[in-house]
């Protein structure tokens, strides 16, 4: 589902990441756990093509493709979501009309009819429902006005209407308190715990994945993942801490 | 018919002076809007479609009268859109106003609000959105008279840039003879935000269509105010956005 060899990238001229390689197969849930600065959210950037993260080496295939021969919106239309650390607030547009007009653009995109609005808005309400989200908030607009908890739910809502083939999750546990947490674990494993599916779930903290198992851990550390194991890692993380780990 | 205005006039210090000639002399005389006691009205005023479209009102509200005015500025070459309001005790005076251009157009919204007698409020919203060499302009006067305590009036002024060729201005201006008054004016130039635009991208939408949301976002807000179910001026916005972004 996506091959990352050899990457090297760069923000503002300073290397950030330095030679990392993962593989991870579909159906598996894969998660990156390092320490701040180690260039977790750099990765998520970088996979997502957002402006400003320059890739200097190195490839990423995703279902095949070449990645980085794509446009951010195209590798949505292909099937990845990014799920942000910190959702962004657009004021004056609501979250129905601006993911309404968002999935009908990737069904163009891919030449598949578009949804009409009845049947967006009853899509929105089920998955609303199954992150246990109030389904009026999506009259508001954008992020605004939400708390840390309910961004991160609204982000978890957007995954399941856009129903991705590869979830990339940048620090959705962080800022959540233990209610939401559950919901959102809940949500990873309801949208995309399935054969055809993959998760790379990025967190500095193990107890998202109290929640959410995952098939692999990779601690990454200055840029290259550094060691690799499965979910028993995670706990060894905890317990001794990532200077142990990682050195 | 009055001498064609020059640049030296303030209000007219932004104006495309070629295309006001074009019409100048057979240019209607301001429309006069006059709102009784007490009374209601609103109004909605969508462009003329033709490339130069000049209009002007003077609008007076008598004691407790309130007026809701609502209108978008598109011309091709110059849009002018003039008004001269006239604050009775009490009188409320909404005015919502897009000016949305690109390639060379000049669109400017020129208003002077006159609160004459106590307790009026007056509340004005200018967007502009401008592409290619457009130039945008607000100038807006309020003019608080003596004696015109408990005066009201807000001007809010945002523009945004989508090409280093266009230009925005904005002018409020107060002229404040009364002690006891609230005015308030704020003016921003900016242009579509980076981060926005990139969230709009994870999600799928392409370039064009994330700008054109982004700026709808951004002028919306001014119809939320409309009465009833007239969705005119919001359609014919999110056309002329959609033809630059």
């Amino acid at each position: 589902m996506l091959k990352i060899e050899n990457l090297h990238a760069t923000v503002a001229g300073k290397a950030i990441l330095n030679g990392l390689t993962l593989t991870v197969p579909a159906g598996e849930i894969h998660a990156i756990m390092g320490p701040n600065g180690a260039g977790k959210s750099t990765l998520a950037y970088v996979l997502g093509g957002r402006p400003g993260y320059e890739v200097t080496e190195g490839s990423v295939t995703f279902d095949g493709r070449d990645l980085f021969a794509m446009e951010p919106h195209e590798r949505a239309a292909a099937g990845m979501f990014l799920g942000f650390q910190y959702p962004v607030e657009i004021p004056g547009v609501s979250y129905l009309q601006f993911l309404r007009e968002s999935l009908n653009s990737q069904k163009r995109a891919k030449g598949d009819a578009e949804f009409s609005g009845a049947e967006f808005i009853k899509l929105a309400k089920t998955q609303a429902a199954t992150l246990g989200m109030d389904a009026e908030m999506l009259k508001r607009p954008v992020n605004v006005g939400f708390s840390g908890g309910e961004k991160k739910r609204a982000e978890m809502v957007q995954m399941g209407i856009m129903d991705p083939k590869l979830a990339i999750l940048d620090e959705t546990d962080s800022g959540l308190d233990i209610d939401a947490l559950k919901a959102v674990g809940h949500g990873i494993n309801e949208i995309m715990r399935a054969p055809e599916k993959s998760v790379l779930l990025i967190t500095h903290y193990q107890r998202l994945l109290d929640y959410v198992r995952p098939d692999r851990v990779h601690v990454l550390s200055r840029g290259k993942i550094v060691r690799s194991g499965g979910p028993e890692l995670a706990m060894e993380l905890e317990r001794e801490g990532y200077a142990e780990v990682a050195a | 018919m009055t001498a064609l205005p020059t640049r030296k006039l303030e209000a007219f210090r932004y104006a495309d002076i070629d295309a006001l000639a074009s019409v100048w002399p057979s240019l209607a005389p301001p429309v006069r809007v006059e709102i009784a006691a007490q009374q209601k009205l609103q109004q909605i005023w969508l462009p003329s479609g033709d490339d130069v479209d000049v209009r002007r009102f003077d609008v007076v509200l008598e004691a407790g009268a309130s007026a809701n005015f609502f209108a978008l500025n598109t011309a091709s070459r110059f849009g002018r859109i003039e008004l001269d309001v006239t604050l009775h005790e009490g009188a409320e005076f909404e005015f919502d106003a897009a000016n949305i251009g690109g390639g060379n157009s000049t669109l400017e919204v020129v208003t002077t609000v006159r609160h004459v007698e106590p307790n009026a409020t007056s509340r004005q919203t200018v967007r502009s959105v401008l592409a290619g060499k457009a130039i945008g302009s607000y100038l807006g006067k309020v003019a608080v008279s003596r004696g015109a305590d408990g005066t009201d009036s807000e001007q809010s002024v945002k523009a945004m840039l989508l090409a280093r060729g266009a230009t925005a201005n904005a002018k409020p201006e107060l002229e404040i003879y009364a002690d006891d008054v609230k005015c308030a004016h704020g003016a921003t130039v900016g242009e579509l935000d980076r981060e926005q635009l990139f969230y709009a991208a994870a999600r799928g939408l392409d370039p064009a269509g994330a700008r054109a949301l982004l700026l709808e976002g951004f002028v919306g807000g001014l119809w939320d105010g409309i009465e009833g179910d007239d969705r005119g001026i919001a359609d014919a916005a999110r056309v002329a956005l959609k033809a630059i972004a």
